[in-house]
This record gives structure tokens, C-alpha cells and sequence, in this order.
């Protein structure tokens, strides 16, 4: 097995996971160099949320290595989850607390100080806009302002590398674009980001390198221009593949 | 359309089966309950065919007025338990209401306690084999009868479904239904009492009101007709009647508002600033858990469920000691809460669904978060446990042997907690979501959950051997002051426990979580 790289924020090496005899992530190696905005894109089922899951130590790999920042996180994991910050798609939050307490929580988690817990989370609530809704339980928000809380869970302890599946999911234009702001300053202060989207256009604006997966196995992976060549990311996606259908549909779902 | 929504319902019903072997053992066993329920109602109808008109009247009425409140009640109790065919969601469909209604009625004729019902009432005619004309009579009735039962329950269930969508109520209610279930023998022995002393009058009386009532009327018609009283049995029909039309009109129009009002929430939430216990407990992790934890016990219902007993297990007790007649029974309350109580925590992390990635994911120590856990049940039910034991004591009049008692329930407490907190950390099983109705048990949750709760009372039957050793001594050789031993050893053994089952659970914790969280992200899929 290749030897890890200590100097990237992320260096994954031969990670592997077979879920019954279908196999989700295929023995794959991706480096994230130290502040880069680093997009994971792939259709549904690629093995995106698999291999996130691995890299932030919520899923046991059936092989391979995670180092983040030269920590192993399957060895040391403690150590490798205080410098990282997780929004998992799929995973519930504690719903029955106020979108403040829910964030306060993640904080004390992590060790804070109650003082710093109180200054963050103001922060926090003001960034993504949830100063209104802050004591209202987490169970009637809509999915995008639960998308900005849990973005706001992981964001509380200030880790060094962000690992967000599915950010914009659901979440309004405005808010999507204080998220981009947020992430691009914390990038430009060398943290770095990994964002998994299905939104090629987005991955194309916001992010500087990227790596396609199907069938967990990586594709393609470099800085945007080197993935997409003289196409855009979309096209050169598609490409990659491929399953795009030729034709403008069923005649009888033509109206006129 | 009709034949369709039929179909519809079949075939999920063969799913459901297909898909969990024990649904079918579950449908099997219902099914030959069902069968044996109807053979002895059938052997009794034809019985009756012998008795007088108003043994006949008497019997028919009280059985089909019972029958018919029993689909009523159904609907309340166990909301949310059947979504099988659920009206919600069929609006998106271009059904008309006409056919839609015949279907959902239809469809509630097939399964077990349909079936059961129509083949029971339809078997009225037997106690009339001896005047054709009248069981013709009891056959339309049979039929009208089986009708009200389900449009009845169908009508309720659409009211209940739109109250249920506003999620407080359906939280509250789900938790206030468990109160008069756990009050049900008492209640139903008194109810008994009264009818014996009442004797055979009491139920002929009973049959007279019922009759003039939509539950009765109906079953009342063949038995008038044939004592000849015509001018009652058409007010029957006329009531009858009145009342199908009534709660089928009823029925459509809730099912037309339920179409046209989509389900939404609202919520007012406290100010920014409002922390809750997260200010009253100490701000590190296990703090933290605690702080949230004991803000799950009272917001999360399958948690009040759980405390809503512990008012009622005094009451139960103190009205078995009084009906026995020993009032030393009463002191048996303050271990059974703390039993109660401290494997309360059990299904912790199944009841955080996977929420609990929070947990691994902000690398919180394993011991930690057994601590809170154990911290916030502790915080209320330490107290809860030493008042209830106090004063039951003072209530049997047994303050010599109160040492001893808070000695046990005290030991009972502590070490359970250590228990919970291992066998929480080894297994995760299904369990309802948080909104759901305490009856709708997810699929494979009975026999895992069950066997943990045994193992687990098993193991702090055990583990609590020396201190109600000492306790059992005392009382056998006459010698409270052994009590005072049994404080001793319960409090100190208990916290000893205590401390090494959250060592060992955290330890267990920290090694399997993964594998844990796994577990519960394929439960959450599939449930």
C-alpha cells in the first residue's frame, strides 16, 4: 500500500468497503492538500457518503488508511475528530432541542468553555441567519434551516479541515451563498474543505480541485481546469459516466 | 376504482408479510384468535336460540353496543398504528369520494377483525333459526350493525389524523392514552363488582339503554320485532339509521377538509439566549450530555411514557394491598420504581437514532457520555425514589424496617444504572420514532428488546443479592437493625457498580460505536 503523504490535510490510502457483495468504495486514494476547496461530485450511489463517513471515523473501512494531518484516525481518533468539523447527509440531529442548544451542545462536546460555547454560537447564528429561529425546536425547522444548523454544529469547535456532505442541499440561494462566503474566508485562512454535490455548476464556481467517483472508485481527480478540460465540469462529468440519454422524451409527454 | 383500492390493499398486506416472517406469525396468531373468538360466539348465538326474547335482546345488544364502542376506541388509542391505506395518502390521487369511500369501507371488511366482525353479527341469525322472518330481520341488522362499526372507526380515525398532525397533541395524547390502560384492573374490577351486585337486572337495564343509543339500537331491532313491540323496533331502525348517516357524512367531510389542508406545523419557540439546563449543568461533555438528556425526558414522549408510571405504581399497589388486605405490600413500591427507573436508559442510544453520530463524530470519551446519561436519570429519580419509599413506609406504618428499604431500593437504583449503561452501549434494537404512537412497535423490536430487558433484570437480580439478602433476614428473624446494614452495603455496593459499569460501558462504547451507529442508520432506513 502507498505510503500516506503527512503534509495534506487528507490523505486517504487503498480505503475499502464492501457493504453484503456489493462494494462501495473500491480501494481509492485521494490527497486533499492543506487549504483547498476540495469538491467530491459522483451520481447517486457513487460511494460519496461511504467514503465521507470513513474519513470522519463514523464508518469502519474493511481496509486502507485515513490520515488527517498526518493523524490516523482509526488509530487515534479522538485526536483526528477534534480537528474535524461533520455534516453527515442522512443523519438526524438531537431535533427535540432549539436550533441554539443544538449547536451549544456540539460545542460543550468538543470541550469548550462555556464562555467560548457563548460567543461562537451568537456568532454562528448570526453567520447562517438563525438569530430568528434560535429557540425553536430543531423538529419544525424546515430541511434547509437543519441544513445550516448542522453546518453550524460542525463549524462550532473550529476545526482545521471541514467534511460536509451535501451542504446546499434544500438551502435558499441567500444562504447558500453566506455559506459559500463563510467557507472561502476559512479556506483563505488555510483550512480546508471537502464538499460532496451534486451540483456541478456549484462545484465548478466555488471549489479549486475536485475528483469524480463511480462506483467508488475515483475517475478523475485534480485542480478543476485539469478534470474538466476545455468543457464545462458538467460535460466533462457527463463524459466520465456517461448514462446521458439522447432524445427530447416519450412522444405522448409532448404537449403540443 | 373500488376492485383497485382492494387490490392496493392486498398487496400490502402481502408485502408487509413477505417482508417480516413474524408479521405473518403475528397475522397467523390474530387469525386463530379471531377464529376461536368467533367459534365461541357462534356456539353462543345458537345457545341463545333456545332462551327467552330478552335473555336474546339482553345478550345481542350488550355484545354489539360493546363491539361497535370497541372500533370507536381503536382508532384513539392506537393512533398512527395502521397506515395501511391511510386516506392522507391517497389525495394526490383523482379519486372520486364516492368510490373512495366504498373502497376504504370495503377494505375495512377484509382482515382479521373486519371479517371477524361481520361473520360474528351475521351469526345472530342463529339464535333465530326458529322464525326465518326474523333472522332475515337479524341479517340486515347484522350487516347495518358491521357497517357502523367501521365507518364508525374510520370517522374517528380521520378526526383523530387531523388533530394528530399537530405534533404536541399527538405527543401528549400518545402519552395520556397509557393512563386509563394502566388503571384497566382496577377498573375493570370494580365495574364487575357493581354488575354482580346488580345481578341479572343490572344487565337487562344496561341492554335497555344501550338500545336507545347509536351503539345499541340497531342489534336491539330482531328481538322487538319478534316480541312484537313494532313501534320500538322502528325507533331503533330510525336511530340506526340517522346515526350511519350521520358519521358517514361525517367521514366524507373530513375526508374532504383532510384533502384540501395540507399538513403543517407551527411552533412559537422560546427567545435566543433560553439554554435550559445546559445552563444548570457544568459545562464539559458529560455535562453536556446530561443537560441534554434530561431535556429529552421532557420533551421527547417515549421518554414521559416512561414516567408517567411512576405515579401510577403507588396507586396500583395501594389498591392491590388494600383488595388483599395486607398492607405491607405498599412497601414495595419505592424497588419497583427504582427497577423502574434505572433501566429506563436501556434503549438510550436506540431512542437517539442517528442523531448519535453527534456523539462520534465531536470524539467524545465513552465514559463521558455513559455519565450523563446516568447523571440526568439520576437527577430526578434519586429523589422520586427515596420520597415514594419514605412514604410508603409512613403508609404501612413500617418506619423500623425503612432502613432497610432505602437501602434496597437505593441499591436497586445505583446499581441498575451501571447495568443500563453496559447493556445500552452493547445493543441498539428498533424502536419507535419519536412521534410515533407507543403501540406501533417497529418490526424485530419485540424479541430483542425483550431480551435485553430480561438479561438486564437478570443480571441486577444478581448483582442486588446481598442487600436484599439482608433485607429478607431482617424481616424473616424479626430484626430491623439489619437494615441499617442493608443501607450500607446497598449504597456503597450500588455506587461500585455503578462507577464500573460506566467504566466498562464507556469502554465498550468507544470500541463499538461505529459499529453501533451502522446498526442504527439500517434500523432508520427501514423503519
Amino acid at each position: 500500500m502507498p505510503i500516506p503523504d503527512t503534509q495534506s490535510a487528507l490523505s486517504v490510502r487503498g480505503l475499502h468497503k464492501r457493504f453484503g457483495d456489493r462494494t462501495a468504495v473500491n480501494r481509492i486514494n485521494l490527497d486533499i492538500p492543506v487549504g483547498s476547496l476540495y469538491g467530491l461530485v459522483g451520481p447517486n450511489g457513487a460511494g460519496k457518503t461511504t467514503t465521507l463517513s470513513m474519513v470522519t471515523g463514523l464508518l469502519r473501512p474493511d481496509a486502507g488508511t485515513v490520515h488527517i494531518h498526518g493523524i490516523n484516525v482509526w488509530e487515534r481518533p479522538i485526536e483526528a475528530k477534534k480537528i474535524v468539523g461533520v455534516l453527515s447527509d442522512g443523519i438526524k440531529l438531537f431535533d427535540r432541542l432549539t436550533g441554539e442548544q443544538v449547536i451549544t451542545y456540539a460545542g460543550l462536546l468538543s470541550g469548550l468553555t462555556r464562555a467560548t460555547v457563548v460567543e461562537r454560537v451568537r456568532d454562528l447564528l448570526h453567520l447562517l441567519d438563525l438569530e430568528r429561529e434560535a429557540g425553536t425546536l430543531v423538529v419544525d425547522y424546515s430541511a434547509g434551516m437543519t441544513k445550516k444548523v448542522a453546518l453550524a454544529c460542525a463549524l462550532v469547535h473550529a476545526p482545521r479541515i471541514l467534511v460536509l456532505d451535501e451542504p446546499f442541499e434544500s438551502v435558499d440561494p441567500v444562504s447558500a451563498a453566506n455559506i459559500r462566503d463563510i467557507l472561502h474566508g476559512y479556506v483563505a485562512s488555510g483550512g480546508t474543505v471537502i464538499v460532496s454535490s451534486h451540483s456541478m455548476d456549484l462545484v465548478q464556481r466555488m471549489c479549486d480541485r475536485v475528483a469524480v467517483i463511480m462506483d467508488g472508485c475515483v475517475l478523475a481527480a485534480g485542480t478543476i481546469d485539469e478534470v474538466r478540460g476545455d468543457a464545462t465540469l458538467e460535460n466533462a462529468f457527463v463524459r466520465l459516466v456517461g448514462g446521458r440519454r439522447q432524445g427530447v422524451g416519450p412522444a405522448w409527454l409532448r404537449i403540443c | 376504482m373500488v376492485t383497485h383500492l382492494l387490490k392496493l390493499r392486498l398487496l400490502l398486506l402481502k408485502n408487509s408479510l413477505l417482508r417480516n416472517p413474524w408479521r405473518l406469525v403475528a397475522v397467523a396468531l390474530g387469525g386463530f384468535y379471531g377464529l376461536g373468538l368467533l367459534g365461541l360466539t357462534v356456539v353462543g348465538l345458537v345457545a341463545l336460540s333456545g332462551a327467552s326474547i330478552d335473555v336474546t335482546r339482553t345478550v345481542v345488544v350488550l355484545g354489539g353496543s360493546a363491539t361497535v364502542l370497541g372500533w370507536v376506541l381503536i382508532p384513539i388509542i392506537a393512533a398512527g398504528t395502521d397506515q395501511t391505506l391511510d386516506p392522507a395518502r391517497l389525495v394526490t390521487y383523482p379519486i372520486p369520494l364516492p368510490h373512495l369511500l366504498t373502497g376504504l369501507t370495503v377494505c375495512g371488511l377484509i382482515g382479521i377483525p373486519g371479517s371477524v366482525t361481520l361473520l360474528g353479527a351475521v351469526a345472530t341469525m342463529a339464535s333465530w333459526w326458529r322464525h326465518p322472518l326474523i333472522a332475515v330481520i337479524a341479517g340486515v341488522c347484522a350487516v347495518a350493525g358491521t357497517l357502523t362499526c367501521i365507518i364508525g372507526s374510520r370517522m374517528v380515525a380521520a378526526l383523530t389524523a387531523g388533530l394528530a398532525r399537530r405534533r404536541r397533541y399527538r405527543e401528549v395524547s400518545s402519552t395520556i392514552i397509557l393512563v386509563p390502560l394502566m388503571l384497566l384492573v382496577p377498573i375493570i374490577a370494580s365495574v364487575s363488582n357493581e354488575l354482580q351486585y346488580a345481578n341479572g337486572d343490572g344487565f337487562t337495564r344496561l341492554a335497555n339503554m344501550f338500545s336507545w343509543t347509536p351503539l345499541g339500537a340497531i342489534w336491539a331491532v330482531p328481538a322487538d320485532v319478534a316480541g312484537g313491540d313494532f313501534a320500538r323496533a322502528g325507533a331503533e331502525v330510525l336511530i340506526a339509521v340517522v346515526t350511519l348517516a350521520v358519521i358517514t357524512l361525517t367521514w366524507k367531510h373530513l375526508l374532504v377538509v383532510a384533502s384540501a389542508t395540507p399538513a403543517h406545523t407551527a411552533s412559537r419557540g422560546v427567545s435566543q439566549g433560553k439554554l435550559g439546563f445546559f445552563r444548570l449543568f457544568p459545562a464539559s461533555p458529560s455535562g453536556a450530555i446530561a443537560a441534554r438528556s434530561l431535556t429529552y425526558w421532557l420533551r421527547d414522549p417515549r421518554y414521559t411514557r416512561q414516567l408517567i408510571v411512576v405515579p401510577l405504581l403507588p396507586v396500583l399497589f395501594f389498591y392491590f394491598s388494600s383488595t388483599v388486605g395486607a398492607p405491607g405490600i405498599i412497601v414495595a413500591t419505592g424497588p419497583f420504581v427504582a427497577v423502574l427507573l434505572s433501566l429506563s436508559i436501556i434503549a438510550d442510544i436506540s431512542y437517539d437514532h442517528t442523531a448519535f453520530a453527534t456523539h462520534i463524530a465531536s470524539g467524545v470519551s465513552g465514559a463521558a457520555d455513559r455519565a450523563g446519561r446516568v447523571a440526568a436519570v439520576a437527577s430526578f429519580s434519586v429523589p422520586v425514589v427515596i420520597a415514594l419509599t419514605v412514604a410508603s413506609a409512613g403508609v404501612a406504618d413500617a418506619w423500623r424496617w425503612l432502613p432497610g428499604l432505602l437501602g434496597l431500593s437505593l441499591g436497586i437504583l445505583f446499581t441498575g444504572f451501571g447495568v443500563s449503561s453496559v447493556s445500552s452501549a452493547k445493543l441498539v434494537f428498533p424502536v419507535p420514532a419519536a412521534g410515533d404512537s407507543p403501540f406501533a412497535s417497529p418490526p424485530g423490536s419485540g424479541f430483542l428488546s425483550g431480551l435485553t430487558t430480561f438479561a438486564s433484570w437478570g443480571v441486577l437480580a444478581v448483582l442486588v443479592v446481598p442487600e436484599l439478602a439482608l433485607v429478607v433476614a431482617g424481616a424473616v428473624v424479626g430484626l430491623p437493625e439489619l437494615g441499617y446494614a442493608a443501607l450500607i452495603v446497598g449504597v456503597t455496593l450500588g455506587a461500585l457498580f455503578m462507577l464500573a459499569g460506566i467504566r466498562q460501558g464507556g469502554a465498550l462504547l468507544e470500541s463499538r460505536a461505529p459499529e453501533l451507529l451502522a446498526q442504527l442508520q439500517r434500523q432508520h432506513g427501514s423503519a
